[in-house]
């Protein structure tokens, strides 16, 4: 009972010591006579976007109801065009291509369509550097010289440059060799990066599973591929799966870093809406929650996948 | 090789050094016919478990030869996967598979390497899950049941791919003792259905019920051997003498 009551303080004091530092946040912007300009936010994720409508003919209105302009021709033929708001008056007379109204639309606004981005080079890259991770984690414990040697040194090289300078090398080297696009330079990029981290994750927990899990398999007859994908890999993957999600959010993250080869990603979103609207911190702050959303959501996937596969181990 | 047409696994002055320098096999030299019995005994570090392992070639030899079935398993070119599934193998730390069910254990290989359908794999499964006298677990996973049940379900796996050879690696050794009983019961009647075993134990009842031949090996050699008549209650040498003196 006592014990309870303690945990209940405490928490309250946590609350407490956010509200005190958005409060000292908010004190101190105040102080450098800032601005802020939050109402604009909300358009740069979904604004209203207006779509002229025309008039496919020549002649005179001849009635306008809610949803539709009724025109007559001047052969007397009659015409029926749906606009959601029209804008001229019963007896106007109009010719091929002038505006009779306009419909409005929701369109998601640039960062959201950067959110988008991000998450769409994440998930292309995700994939390849599984596979990357994958193949090179099981070259890393291979007995062949050959490859472990290339792996060991693919592993070295990448984890030794910086992501910067690789994505820059990947962009105007190899993607100008191979005619790559932006986005699968980009993607290509976090991959090999990331690959290489994945691969030491995979060689670990490979490496974590009992030797009698793989004498076992080879005393029932079964061969390196069969003893690896339905005895090693499910039950290594299901150890570092923490890990791997870890190293996912790593990967979303390191994204951003794809804004310097002019990907349109949320970071480089954010940074077009910064030069143009010179408001930077509301721009900043929300490009770093939505980066938290999506970082965050994974790894309450992970912790949700981590209970279900806990069941039987 | 005509003169070893009966026997089913003949091994011929087998050598093995460890990294380490340890001589852990010398000049082992074994036959064993088809039904037969073979129990080897002998302390911790004797070489025992190492050549039973060299039988079906988790551990390789340096020199020497084993030829299982009419086939050499030491030579490098042989497709060890076929001759290993006639060899079933029981550990003493089980290695059941911790992210499959029971039944999934004992299934995996039937499919992947007999090639059986699931359905039959399954029928099989079951048989041997019965016999073994753990059907009412199949669905369960590993980490909810005994090392005496753990055992049993290792057993089935072995039994399930039809093996003409039964290895048995300490398998009552990391057992509680009331688990033990019925292992070796299993053990047991699989020695009266007439399937060819060797054991490696150190339960000395065993031995002297089930065994038709008892090998006593010592630092890495093959010391005596013999019936469990001879073994136990004639012991020739002065070493088997010391070690039956203190085990028994």
């Amino acid at each position: 009972m006592r014990r309870k009551r303690h945990t209940l303080l405490w928490n309250l004091a946590f609350v407490l010591v956010l509200v005190g530092i958005g409060f000292f946040i908010y004190k101190s912007s105040l102080k450098i006579n800032y601005s802020w300009n939050w109402r604009a936010v909300p358009s740069y994720l979904v604004y209203k976007a207006q779509k002229e409508i025309d008039s496919p003919v020549r002649g005179t209105v001849e009635s306008v109801e809610n949803n539709k302009v009724i025109i007559k021709t001047l052969k007397g033929k009659v015409l029926t065009v749906k606009v959601e708001n029209p804008t001229l008056r019963k007896g106007a007379v109009v010719d091929v291509g002038d505006e009779i109204g306009y419909n409005t639309s929701y369109k998601p606004g640039p960062l959201l369509m950067g959110l988008y981005m991000t998450i769409k080079v994440s998930v292309v890259s995700i994939i390849m550097a599984l596979v990357i991770g994958l193949i090179t984690g099981l070259m890393r414990i291979s007995e062949n010289p050959l490859f472990k040697n290339l792996s060991t040194v693919y592993i070295e090289l990448v984890r030794g440059t910086p992501l910067l300078v690789q994505i820059f090398i990947v962009y105007f080297f190899i993607g100008t060799l191979f005619g790559m696009t932006r986005f699968i330079a980009g993607a290509f990029a976090l991959a090999v990066f990331e690959g290489a981290y994945i691969a030491e994750i995979i060689r670990a927990g490979i490496q974590s599973i009992p030797r009698g899990q793989t004498e076992a398999s080879l005393a029932l007859g079964m061969n390196y591929f069969q003893i690896m994908r339905y005895i090693i890999i499910p039950q290594a993957f299901k150890r570092v799966l923490p890990a791997l999600a870890g190293q996912f959010i790593s990967l979303i993250k390191d994204s951003s870093l794809l804004s310097v080869i002019s990907l349109t990603e949320l970071t480089k979103a954010g940074r077009e809406i910064v030069s143009s609207t010179f408001s930077p911190f509301e721009v900043w702050f929300t490009v770093a929650l939505l980066y938290f959303i999506v970082t965050y959501s994974l790894s309450l996937l992970d912790r949700y996948l981590e209970r279900r596969l806990a069941g039987d181990e | 090789m005509s003169d070893n047409g009966d026997y089913i696994i003949v091994a011929e002055n087998v050598n093995k050094t460890y990294p380490n320098g340890v001589k852990a096999l010398r000049d082992v030299s074994l036959k064993v016919k088809k039904g037969e019995v073979v129990v080897i005994i002998g302390a911790s570090g004797s070489g025992k478990t190492t050549f039973l392992r060299t039988i079906n070639q988790l551990e390789t030899v340096d020199s020497g030869k084993i030829i299982v079935e009419g086939v050499d398993v030491t030579d490098p070119k042989t497709n060890l996967t076929k001759i290993r599934a006639d060899i079933g193998m029981v550990f003493q730390h089980f290695n059941v598979f911790p992210h499959l069910t029971v039944l999934e254990n004992v299934m995996l290989a039937q499919i992947l390497v007999r090639k059986r359908k699931k359905e039959e794999a399954r029928q099989i499964a079951m048989e041997f899950l019965t016999k073994v006298g753990i059907a009412d677990k199949k669905d369960e996973y590993p980490t909810n049941l005994s090392g005496g049940q753990k055992q049993r379900v290792a057993i089935a796996r072995a039994l399930a791919m039809h093996p003409k050879i039964m290895l048995f690696d300490e398998a009552t050794s990391a057992l509680d003792p009331e688990m033990v009983g019925g292992i070796l019961d299993i053990m047991k009647q699989l020695a009266r259905e007439g399937k060819t075993m060797v054991v490696v134990t150190h339960e000395m009842g065993f031995a002297r019920e089930a065994a038709d031949r008892i090998v006593y090996m010592d630092s890495g050699k093959i010391i005596e051997m013999g019936t469990p008549e001879e073994i136990f209650n004639n012991p020739k040498t002065d070493r088997l003498k010391q070690f039956l003196s203190q085990i028994l």
